[in-house]
């Protein structure tokens, strides 16, 4: 259990660090859209769509380093599993 | 000698009634069916600055390109259109103890005079006076705006259209606390101010 939970919180943070950097390492929030200027060639205005992109910020970061530090101490509760050598005690018959 | 005493008359008339005509100002539509017109919203923050937008922008405007200082108007921009990219910001920019856009569902502006104007070309500046109203709270403010008259240019944005264009910017800041959006309460993580920009552009078809 202590190994499952320690390997888990690896994973985590691995897995939330690394997305965070392959999406470009926002130091904003986490954003679910992002906007798209479009110019108007007739008015000059600049138009903004929204288009939806799951962008992670540093609160996504955060919790994920926070649910693994979280599972790594909870790892710290459960014993290592020790195998303790058997002894044989040799009783003499009468 | 009657004949020619009626025609000149009626030419006088008729003249008249064409310079009347000219001189009308048009009347500006502001509901963009191209959806380009926008609101750009900002507070500074410590982490990030909450930049949004609306797109939902609706008005009339008045404006006479022979005599650019009489322009009127009115501009509503819907409070449910306000979008921002972080989920959680969007829903708490709607919620009661923000905008409260379910009790307020319109933002407008309102002209009342405008001076110091200034026209070159198709260009007029000036500073626009007006009651701005935001969150039921009702304001007078005077912003600098930019208007750009672009004549006979509708159908090259909507075919089949004839008509004229105007395009309004104007940029200006407001002080969240004096529309009752959390006055005094969080300035150390959103600033007290916002800072808006307006880039819209009306049409005024002819048939």
């Amino acid at each position: 259990m202590k190994r499952l939970l320690q390997i888990l919180a690896l994973l985590i943070l691995l897995s939330t660090a690394g997305t965070w950097l392959v999406t470009g390492a926002n130091r904003g929030w986490t954003k679910t859209s992002i906007p798209v200027k479009t110019l108007d060639a007739v008015t000059g205005i600049e138009g903004i769509s929204y288009q939806p992109k799951f962008l992670p910020g540093v609160d996504f970061l955060g919790a994920g380093v926070l649910g693994a530090l979280l599972l790594g101490g909870a790892s710290l509760f459960f014993r290592t599993k020790t195998t303790t050598p058997q002894t044989i005690t040799k009783t003499a018959t009468p | 000698m009657n004949k020619i005493k009626t025609t000149t008359l009626l030419t006088t008339l008729l003249a008249g009634i064409a310079w009347g005509v000219q001189a009308a100002p048009e009347t500006f539509d502001f509901k963009d069916p191209k959806g380009v017109n926008n609101a750009v919203f900002k507070l500074d923050a410590p982490l990030e600055s909450v930049n949004g937008s609306a797109s939902g922008i609706s008005g009339t405007v008045l404006f006479d390109p022979e005599n650019p200082a009489s322009l009127s108007g009115k501009i509503i921009v819907a409070s449910e259109s306000l979008t921002v990219p972080n989920p959680m910001q969007k829903e708490h920019l709607h919620s009661a103890t923000w905008l409260d856009v379910a009790t307020y569902p319109q933002i407008t502006f309102e002209s009342k005079t405008f001076a110091n104007v200034k026209t070159a070309d198709n260009v007029t500046t000036g500073d626009l006076t007006g009651t701005f109203t935001l969150k039921g709270v009702s304001k007078e403010i005077t912003t600098p705006v930019k208007l750009t008259y672009l004549k006979d240019k509708l159908s090259a944005r909507v075919p089949n259209l004839k008509g004229d264009l105007l395009v309004i910017r104007a940029n200006f800041t407001i002080n969240r606390g004096d529309f009752n959006i959390q006055r005094g309460q969080y300035e150390d993580k959103v600033s007290p101010t916002i800072d808006l920009s307006l880039s819209i552009a009306g049409a005024s078809p002819k048939p």
